[in-house]
């Protein structure tokens, strides 16, 4: 027996029934009409603004949120790697903790939070809120990488006569760029696809790209499908050139960090 | 001045250590609230947690989101652990290939792995009755990369030489995989199948597209918190999570420190033999 028949199962029946197919049902959908190819959809989407204050409204939170979680998040990852091994490995534990925890009912207590505060249903209400879910996903994999890093990098910096600062800058910071993108992408990607955090605190008064799609989807009629299908092309579009963009930082930073010093 | 740099440092983890703590806090302090709503204080009284316990839409989710967890991760580490050991003695072109689209998964929103998993089975007529099969099939779709992800840098460590060792030592191409293969791969098998399993505990979106009247917990709180105000019997459900999940933590870990002692050791018999 060959070890690669058993990869056949999946290769030949799992994956292209269930992985493949059903990303090519969401193209069909949004770009064909009973059989008939259309550009309807597409038309209907980028004609109505509602769907484009959607679009707005996630890429800003999303945004915000990734820059958000990163500057509070990197200090931590930083903190982190210079304690002593078993005390960073007890600590992290508490960062780690809040991401097995159902992500629902975290985004509830804020719910009870903002109601006492009289903040629900704002955009800052979304925003708290999407930032407390996804911190954890930032500073995992920084402390993952800053702990990687070879110290005596860092001595050898300083017996060369840089400073603090510029150690950092230009030994630890370079070095845990691929951290800073795993973090990135983990925190950008859901949340600029998130409709439950929205639903929950923004009360339909701040509706996001994720929350038109679920909405179409669950409304079950078939011409509102075509729209959702066209609504997560778009948000699949965003999410490709995200990644090109983090690849191309992740290239940059290798070939440049070679001749920076 | 270091002392300060380090006086600093504990108050700034202590800060987003209580960001991230206090809600979670203020959510066990209302679970004792004697109020079905969770808006303010009303006297000390464990009546959230009796009318969580005669929920029965509670306990129909809780039996729904286990056992779709337990057979879900089971199903991919079975399928899973098969599609590495057979990905990994493939050539490098289709290996890159299948490599590719079983990221998709992985690197799709959950939103759009579930609207689309929703379109397939729309399309083969398997209706939303079957929402329990629906969470299986999507369940297990979304964990067998995570599986293979988690096996295959596994046999990379591991040498082929022990596979053909075995066979030469007289086992068949079945017994040399279950004997020597499976076994040397096995931290990977399982903590493959420990991620698949909280990842399917906790998923929501893929749920709530496949899932239809089969509620999950994810689902069953969603459709009774959006709108309007918060039952204090999900401040009870959020308190009895938390304590479950950092018992879990905690042992998880324990097991991994003593893992990695019992590794250092190993490690060290061997360097004292060669």
């Amino acid at each position: 027996m060959k070890r690669v028949r058993l990869s056949y199962p999946y290769v030949f029946v799992w994956m292209p029934i269930f992985i493949i197919a059903p990303m090519l049902f969401v193209l069909y959908y949004a770009l064909f009409r009973d059989g008939h190819f259309t550009f309807e959809f597409v038309k209907q989407v980028f004609a109505d603004t509602t769907y484009l204050g959607a679009f707005w409204n996630s890429l800003w939170i999303a945004l915000a949120t990734t820059a958000i979680c990163l500057l509070i998040g990197y200090p931590v990852s930083y903190i982190l790697s210079n304690m002593k091994k078993r005390t960073a490995a007890l600590v992290s534990l508490l960062f780690i903790l809040p991401m097995w925890m159902n992500m629902l009912l975290r985004t509830l207590a804020w719910k009870i939070i903002l109601a006492k505060w009289g903040q629900l249903y704002t955009p800052g209400a979304v925003l708290i809120a999407t930032i407390y879910d996804f911190l954890p996903f930032m500073i995992l994999p920084i402390y993952t990488t800053l702990m990687k890093l070879d110290k005596s990098h860092i001595e050898a910096a300083r017996d060369l006569g840089a400073n603090g600062v510029q150690t950092f800058l230009r030994v630890v910071l370079p070095q845990s760029i691929p951290g800073i993108i795993s973090g990135v992408t983990m925190v950008f990607v859901p949340a600029m696809s998130t409709f439950a955090i929205s639903t929950m605190l923004g009360g339909g008064e701040v509706v996001l790209l994720g929350q038109k799609i679920e909405e179409k989807f669950l409304s079950g009629s078939p011409g509102v499908i075509g729209v959702g299908s066209t609504l997560a092309i778009v948000l699949i579009i965003l999410v490709i050139i995200s990644m090109i963009i983090m690849n191309k930082v992740e290239k940059n930073n290798g070939t440049e960090g070679g001749t920076l010093w | 001045m270091k002392k300060l740099g380090n006086v600093l440092k504990s108050a700034y983890l202590g800060l987003v250590v209580l960001f991230m703590y206090l809600p979670i806090a203020i959510m066990i302090g209302m679970s004792f609230t004697d109020s079905r709503s969770a808006t303010q204080w009303r006297g000390f009284s464990f009546n959230a947690y009796v009318n969580l316990f005669k929920d029965r839409d509670v306990r129909d989710a809780l039996i729904v989101t286990l056992t779709v967890a337990v057979i879900s991760s089971i199903l991919a580490t079975i399928i899973g652990t098969a599609t590495a050991i057979g990905m990994h003695s493939m050539k490098k072109r289709s290996r890159t290939i299948v490599e590719s689209f079983t990221q998709l998964p992985m690197v799709n929103p959950d939103l759009v792995t579930g609207i689309s998993m929703m379109l397939l089975f729309a399309f083969i007529g398997l209706s939303s009755d079957l929402g329990y099969l629906r969470l299986i099939i999507a369940h297990t779709t979304f964990n067998i990369p995570y599986v293979i992800f988690s096996v295959l840098p596994k046999l990379r460590q591991s040498s082929d030489m022990l596979y053909e060792a075995a066979m030469d030592l007289g086992c068949s191409p079945l017994q040399a995989l279950i004997k020597v293969v499976i076994p040397d791969i096995m931290p990977g098998i399982v903590s493959g199948l420990i991620l698949a399993f909280t990842l399917s505990i906790d998923d929501f979106a893929v749920s709530l597209f496949t899932g239809g009247a089969t509620k999950n917990l994810s689902m069953l709180i969603f459709s009774k918190t959006a709108k309007g105000g918060v039952n204090t019997k999900f401040c009870a459900l959020s308190a009895l999570m938390f304590l479950v999940v950092a018992a879990l933590l905690l042992f998880i870990n324990l097991r991994s420190m003593k893992q990695e002692k019992e590794a250092a050791e190993q490690n060290k018999k061997v360097m004292r033999k060669s």
